[in-house]
């Protein structure tokens, strides 16, 4: 029997810092052979590693379904260069880019920057949450129809599909439109860790994929009715939100794999997420197990795809794809197709 | 010689209109033509920055290419598909952080096994600086002690790891910087990324003689590149530097043909091309400083003058001296008897190299033997095919003539370039 709603599963690649690309490219392909929804790779401007966007966008061309969700910073980066990196992962990626909003909130990482001090968590997340609102309204800032390449007037696009964004916040404001074109998905995928009060708040106004850390799979479905709720609370649809319990895993042997697999499917069964993501205690040891040990298992009893639906990371998350704010109140609004149609429609991207 | 390839984009330069244009934004086409340059053996790959969508007369310009990705981030997915090629970003010292860009500019260099560049640019007007949080202008000198300071401060933390792998704490207190910590990258297999200016005051003429590896210059005529090359290179002994320290690149455009007369023909059909009549009256109105949308681009020049106080144009480097360029356009609309349209084409196009693959080879090659340049950035006018021409049929009589490679000797942009390592300062 197919089950109601399908099962996601992510899994986080880094750990000891590594600088070369084909260590990154190995271990997305081996989740992208487990059919596993996307990846995440941790940043942070505190401690050894390369950044992680960085790493992913060096990824993607070698990998064709997997979806790539670097941690982004947004406290001492600039909100117009954070959009436009995360817009330009999902062009590199054709449409699989997503980013964890994360925040500094350390005075050694505010020292290398040296612009400001370090603040509160909520005062960073409220300002997380308005980097990732400033970042879909640079998404959306051109219609997905702007460009007309139209002959007879001269006009590589039309200037009323584009918008200024006006944006102002708490600490920076940003006039726009967008220098990238909107992205595959539309909006990459948001994805913010919402264990903590502060966080909680940004993501249930802002995410489209929240991580919560739980000990128990009541704790973990209480916490989904909330943020749930919440996210309604402010105007959105509960159903375009996916609520992943973070899991640290460490697997030694298959039958620890075939362990974690019946782990996932009684939390499933018992309603607490919408799916997994594992934090391997050694990505190189156990992401194999989980590939090869965990996957077959939960595939075997239904409760996990064998393949891709879909091409976009929205699609392997069953998420809409959102259309343009400011096109949408345009009058005679556009309709904007899927990124998989406009593809196919178009291999070379004119219109 | 050194060869490069520009991304084709964000200007005039540019033809979309022609049937072989394909997408400006997909990453197929940046894939194309960054494994056609690495086809020919370019030194780099190299893509210009924009930070805000130019306007004209208060209105978002539309008449030449727009929109374009980030260039790091399509940097890092560029070295996925190819092996040698340098990978060159555009990046504004202005709105940017040393900490954070000399984290991405390094983590660049080491996914790409020694192959990153930046193009330190300092175009900063109170027009970009509303897209971020710095806001606001800073004048030309102010501009440029940042960028020097910047990329002083790169190195710094580039310098921060041994070259055996172990790091140690930075500190940098200057008028533009006051930061510290430790870097998260270790040194990268080329020590530092390359550094290309792009610039032409006298300011920046200076920081590039005491900062830059390669300047990506506009002067590609052989006379004013004679004197370009020779005034830079003679700046660079007070830096305690060698000639050899800095490679001159212009951006120049070529035409092929099978015959002189073939490249002429296909040369102006492209410069019709590029300057559409709407185009003409953009680049008037451009100079002018008034709306001039009312004139027939195939009519006469504009009895009226230049408006001196005007901003018609954001996001963009206006002329110096309207007045002094309306007189030059007039002078040569009345001596060739030429429209609008048929001026702004004499008077706007880039340095174009145009003739046979053997002639082009030819003039290339007297250019460097010459002192005008040690290589180009070329611009070609399509997207994404633009270059193939040029490696099919140029490259090859370039290599037959002993000055260009016919293989890479080394793995990194520096050895590609000729350049040292840098030595590290720990
Ligand atoms: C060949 C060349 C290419 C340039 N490319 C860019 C670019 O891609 N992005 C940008 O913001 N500025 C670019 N600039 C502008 C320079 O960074 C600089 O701001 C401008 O030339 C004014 O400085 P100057 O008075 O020293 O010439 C370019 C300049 C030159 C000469």
């Amino acid at each position: 029997m197919p089950v109601p709603r399908p099962l996601h599963l992510a899994a986080e690649i880094g750990g000891r810092p590594r600088y070369d690309a084909g260590h990154y490219t190995r271990l997305a392909l081996l989740a992208e052979r487990g059919n596993l929804d996307f990846i995440t790779l941790d940043d942070s401007f505190a401690r050894p590693g390369p950044d992680a966007l960085a790493v992913l966008a060096r990824v993607a061309p070698g990998t064709g379904r997997i979806g790539l969700v670097p941690a982004v910073t947004t406290t001492h980066t600039e909100p117009f260069h954070v959009s436009s990196a995360v817009a330009t992962l999902d062009w590199v990626s054709r449409g699989r880019a997503g980013w964890r909003t994360a925040v500094s909130d350390t005075a050694a990482e505010a020292a290398l920057f040296g612009r400001r001090d370090a603040a509160p968590h909520d005062e960073l997340w409220h300002e997380a949450g308005e980097v990732a609102d400033v970042a879909a309204r640079l998404w959306d800032s051109w219609d997905d129809d702007a460009e007309i390449r139209d002959v007879a007037t001269g006009r590589f696009i039309d200037r009323d599909r584009l918008h200024y964004t006006d944006f102002t916040g708490r600490t920076f404001s940003v006039r726009g439109p967008a220098i990238v074109p909107r992205p595959p998905q539309g909006h990459p995928v948001t994805v913010v860790d919402g264990t903590g009060a502060a966080a909680r708040e940004t993501a249930v106004r802002h995410a489209d994929v929240v991580l919560v850390r739980a000990e128990d799979p009541v704790t973990a479905r209480t916490c989904r009715e909330e943020i749930r709720n919440r996210a309604a609370a402010h105007g959105r649809s509960p159903d375009q939100l996916r609520v992943l319990v973070s899991l640290p895993v460490e697997l030694h042997t298959g039958a620890d794999a075939v362990g974690l697999a019946r782990l996932i499917a009684d939390w499933y069964e018992q309603d607490a997420a919408d799916g997994f993501h594992l934090i391997p205690a050694d990505v190189e040891r156990d992401l194999p197990l989980i590939v090869d040990g965990t996957v077959p298992v939960l595939q075997h009893h239904c409760l996990l795809r064998r393949f891709y639906p879909g091409a976009t990371l929205r699609e392997h998350l069953g998420l809409a794809r959102p259309a343009g704010r400011y096109a949408a109140r345009s009058p005679g609004g556009r309709h904007a197709p899927s990124a998989a149609g406009r593809y196919a429609q178009n291999p070379g991207g004119r219109p | 010689m050194h060869l490069a390839a520009h991304f084709p984009g964000v200007n005039s330069t540019t033809v979309w209109t022609d049937p072989r244009s394909r997408s400006q934004i997909e990453f197929s086409s940046f894939e194309h033509l960054a494994r056609t340059a690495e086809r020919g053996r370019f030194d780099f790959f190299f893509l210009a920055e924009g930070l805000r969508l130019r306007e004209h007369r208060g209105r978002i310009h539309d008449l030449d290419v727009v929109g374009r990705p980030e260039s790091i981030t399509l940097l890092n997915a560029l070295a996925a598909v190819t092996d040698r090629l340098g990978l060159a970003a555009t990046v504004n010292a202005t709105f940017n952080e040393p900490y954070e860009l000399a984290r991405r500019l390094a983590t660049l260099d080491h996914l790409s096994g020694g192959r990153a560049a930046w193009n330190v640019v300092t175009s900063s007007d109170a027009f970009t600086g509303e897209n971020f949080r710095r806001g606001g202008y800073l004048d030309r000198a102010d501009r440029y002690t940042r960028a020097a300071e910047f990329v002083a401060t790169a190195r710094e933390l580039w310098d921060s790891w041994s070259p055996d792998g172990s790091p140690s704490p930075f500190a940098h207190t200057g008028p533009h910087f006051d930061i510290a910590g430790e870097f998260t990258v270790p040194r990268s297999p080329q020590g530092h990324p390359v550094v290309i200016q792009a610039g032409d005051s006298d300011e920046g003429r200076e920081f590039a003689a005491s900062s830059a590896d390669v300047i990506f210059t506009r002067h590609g005529t052989l006379d004013a590149g004679r004197a370009f090359y020779a005034d830079t290179k003679r700046r660079l002994a007070k830096y305690g530097r060698e000639p050899s320290e800095l490679k001159i690149m212009p951006g120049v455009s070529y035409v092929l043909g099978d015959t002189a007369a073939d490249a002429q023909e296909r040369a102006a059909v492209i410069r019709e091309q590029q300057v559409s009549p709407q185009n003409a009256i953009l680049a008037l109105e451009q100079i002018w400083g008034r709306d001039l949308s009312s004139y027939d681009p195939d009519g006469p020049l504009p009895e009226v003058d230049p408006d001196p106080g005007s901003d018609v144009v954001q996001g963009r480097v206006g002329v110096a001296d309207p007045q002094a360029v309306a007189a030059k356009w007039r002078a040569l609309s009345r001596e060739k008897g030429l429209s609008i349209r048929q001026t702004v084409i004499e008077t706007t196009g880039r340095q174009s190299f145009i003739g046979t693959p053997e002639a082009v080879a030819a003039e290339l090659h007297e250019f460097v033997r010459a002192d005008a340049a040690d290589g180009f950035v070329l611009v070609p006018h399509l997207t994404p095919g633009g270059l193939d021409d040029f490696v099919d049929r140029v490259v090859p009589l370039l290599q037959e003539r002993g000055v260009f490679r016919t293989e890479y000797s080394g793995p990194t942009l520096r050895s590609h370039l000729g350049l040292a390592e840098p030595v590290w300062k720990g």
